[in-house]
């Protein structure tokens, strides 16, 4: 009989990795469904190539780095790409989401050492990128096939708010029956894919909670202080834009989110303030993606700050030694 | 009233042998008992190649104080002293190896006046009968039962917690001979001095705290039905969970005032103290989907694995594993020649459908590791910490305050060997420390 000899626990928990990206993949099924229903079948095009792009860059990766190279398949690269697309307006080159899924890929995550050490969203460092590099291409949204069949431009609901004070009805914001990037215009069915999530509890409802809660009582405050100069309500602040997507997609990555239950909660609070101010006061109408990014950014530095109390020790004489 | 520690897991609990009755094993036709079967100094053979014994000669002798005698569980003839496989230790380890002749015991004598034993005999007669914890830590049971003066001891806990999967010698020992357990109680509350008994078990083991609750009546202690959770038996969630008293990093529960023993200790305590018998037996259960008779059994120290599983049936073809101890925190041995100790609590046959040799994959940080952690630790940190050889970290991040319970690996979708390398990082840590004192001194 031969017999293994490894160290203890003996038994585990049948939840992994590759379970854990996959599930959050079928999550995902809604929003593409609802990209495909207001965009035409284009967006499904995108949404391929990107995921294509991202593992195949994955793959070269692990391959230079001397890695099992078929960890390209643990569902995290594409969970990466199909997230890329999802933020893109519907009419993005599908050669620039390549090139998108690449930097996020490869500068995002590949750089940093890969899964687990990556310090921010590769979805959203890849956006961030393309934003740079394509900037007509990334803000050229058009109208969706539900309202206008043959795909006028048309801008934004939060670019309309922004710049001629128009505010679009809510209904249509929560349904996506609106002009904005593939996958982001529905709130309904993201909170539907979200929920699901949670659920299985590979997400924290702390953090989508905490970040929506921050824009909605934030925004809110200045919409009540004044109406006029601040026409966004919180309920059109929650639905528009790309903030369900990012609540329940983006700010909720494992890797790039705090360990701790307050963290997360922080964590949460300082994206959404951030998301209020960009809309509110920067130049860009939206301001979900740097925002989450910024939130990233000082992820480290919550995770120290929110480390729990050890049994046995007590703050006070932690603090002070 | 119960309350309960933070975090901890809910792993499957598969107790396939609670209503399998203790079972006594006939010994084998040669026993080998090892000589180091307790934290502390391994004992000194006292006896010779060729030496007649009879049940409870004293074959080893205690080196020190933290260390304790060890006895011969049948009558027969010592055939050699060598160096034999450990189920938990490491290497070769010097053992007695006795020819089985029979059951021959040496006289003992019943003490009649047993209840009212001073502290200084009970501690006595519990050192001589060479007594150690039962639970799985083997700590010497006279030194636990001698507190410092400056910490005396207002409670005592009985531990019958068993939050490890599958073990059930515990749960048969509270269904089966409550009274003795409760008069073991009885005697580690007078050796400290202690007010207050409280008996905590598991609220998945009814029969056992009711039989528990029936028994403790003649003493009038407190039995108290925990929430199951795994590590509930450990020492620290037990006292936080019962008295909402946190034991302090470092520390031991005589800081806060309490003295935890398991049941099984308390029984032989009882044993020792009345009838004056030595520790050479002890119940642990078989188990396993590999295991072909599973069930309780009370087995003399120093039987071999392969002769438990033998008479009991077998293992199965598909067993890949065999534990020393429990599923979450027991030793993978690695031949089943192994014998029985005196912290034997379990014999595990596991199949492939149960373990699995595991892949190691990166973490992702995923903060479940952190929110089981009873201790409070932030393992997926310490852990890589301890693996890249930032030792100072891992000590300021309170790497040595880890009770390898294994909650964190256990959940762990990353599959990461955390306790594994938390252990590394223990290690590495205890060395700095000892430089430390070595350089202060000279």
């Amino acid at each position: 009989m031969k017999l293994i000899l490894s160290s203890s626990p003996h038994i585990l928990t049948p939840e992994n990795t590759k379970r854990v990206m996959y599930l959050t993949l079928l999550s995902l099924l809604p929003p593409v469904a609802a990209a495909a229903y207001f965009f035409g079948l284009y967006p499904l095009l995108l949404v391929v190539v990107s995921a294509a792009a991202s593992v195949l860059t994955e793959y070269i990766f692990l391959l230079c780095r001397r890695k099992n190279p078929l960890a390209c398949l643990d569902g995290s690269a594409l969970i990466t790409g199909v997230l890329l697309a999802l933020t893109l307006p519907p009419s993005f080159p599908w050669w620039a989401a390549v090139i998108g899924s690449v930097f996020a890929i490869a500068i995002g995550k590949q750089i940093f050492g890969g899964l687990g050490y990556n310090i921010f969203n590769p979805a959203l460092l890849g956006r961030a990128f393309l934003m740079a590099a394509f900037p007509v291409q990334s803000t050229t949204w058009t109208k969706p096939i539900t309202v206008a069949p043959d795909a006028f431009t048309g801008a934004t609901p939060l670019a309309m708010a922004k710049f001629s004070g128009k505010l679009t009805p809510h209904l249509s914001l929560f349904l996506g029956n609106t002009a904005g990037s593939l996958g982001e215009t529905s709130s309904l069915l993201i909170i539907i894919g979200g929920l699901f999530l949670i659920i299985l509890r590979y997400v924290d409802w702390r953090l989508p909670l905490s970040y929506l809660g921050t824009v909605a009582v934030f925004g809110g405050i200045f919409w009540l202080i004044n109406p006029a100069r601040f026409p966004q309500d919180p309920i059109f602040h929650l639905t528009s834009g790309g903030l369900m997507l990012g609540a329940f997609y983006m700010i909720t990555d494992m890797v790039t989110s705090p360990v701790t239950k307050l963290g997360r909660v922080i964590f949460g609070i300082i994206a959404g303030i951030f998301v209020v101010l960009i809309r509110l006061f920067g130049g860009l109408p939206e301001g979900v993606m740097y925002s989450i990014l910024l939130a990233n950014a000082v992820r480290p530095w919550i995770d120290r700050l929110t480390m729990p109390r050890v049994f046995g020790v007590s703050k006070k004489k932690e603090a002070s030694s | 009233m119960s309350g309960k520690f933070k975090g901890g897991i809910h792993p499957p609990y598969r107790k396939l042998t609670s209503e399998k009755p203790i079972e006594s094993l006939e010994p084998p036709d040669e026993i080998v008992v090892p000589l180091s079967q307790h934290t502390g100094a391994p004992a000194k053979p006292t006896v010779e190649k060729g030496a007649e014994v009879k049940v409870g000669t004293r074959i080893g002798e205690a080196q020190g104080y933290i260390s304790a005698h060890v006895h011969s569980p049948v009558s027969g003839v010592v055939k050699s002293i060598l160096e034999k496989p450990h189920p938990t230790q490491t290497g070769l380890v010097p053992s007695v190896v006795i020819e089985v002749k029979g059951t021959e015991s040496e006289d003992f004598k019943e003490d009649p006046n047993w209840e009212d034993a001073s502290p200084e005999s009970i501690r006595e007669r519990v050192l001589a009968a060479g007594i150690v914890g039962m639970g799985g830590a083997a700590f010497p049971t006279h030194v636990k039962l001698n507190p410092p003066k400056e910490y005396p001891v207002d409670t005592v806990i009985i531990n019958g917690g068993e939050c490890e999967p599958y073990l059930t010698p515990d749960d048969r020992l509270m269904r089966e001979h409550p009274e003795d357990i409760v008069r073991g109680a009885h005697l580690i509350r007078q050796a400290v001095g202690a007010k207050r008994v409280i008996i905590g078990i598991e609220d998945n083991k009814p029969e056992a705290v009711k039989a528990m609750r029936d028994a403790a009546k003649a003493y009038g202690f407190e039995v108290s039905s925990l929430h199951s959770k795994y590590p509930q038996g450990s020492e620290k969630q037990l006292i936080k969970a019962l008295l909402g008293r946190e034991v302090p990093s470092g520390g031991l529960p005589f800081h806060v005032g309490v003295l935890v023993q398991n049941v099984g200790t308390a029984k032989a305590i009882y044993e020792a103290v009345r009838f004056g018998r030595p520790l050479t037996e002890r119940v642990l259960t078989l188990s396993g989907f590999g295991a072909k008779g599973p069930g309780n059994y009370m087995v003399k120290i120093g039987t071999p694995f392969s002769h438990i599983i033998e008479k009991t049936g077998g293992a199965s073809e598909d067993t890949v594993k065999i534990i020393s101890g429990g599923p979450l925190m027991g030793i993978a041995v690695w031949t089943t020649e192994v014998p029985v100790i005196k912290c034997t609590s379990g014999i595990l046959l596991l199949t492939s459908r149960e373990t699995s040799d595991r892949q190691e994959g990166p973490c992702i940080r995923c903060g479940t590791c952190v929110e089981v952690c009873p201790m409070g630790l932030s393992p997926y940190l310490i852990a890589r910490e301890s693996e890249s050889g930032f030792f100072d970290r891992a000590r300021a991040h309170h790497v040595l305050d880890c009770i390898e319970c294994g909650s964190c690996a256990y959940a762990c979708p990353a599959r990461r060997h955390l306790v594994q390398h938390i252990r590394y990082g223990k290690s590495e840590v205890w060395k700095l420390i000892k430089k430390e004192k070595e350089e202060a001194v000279a």
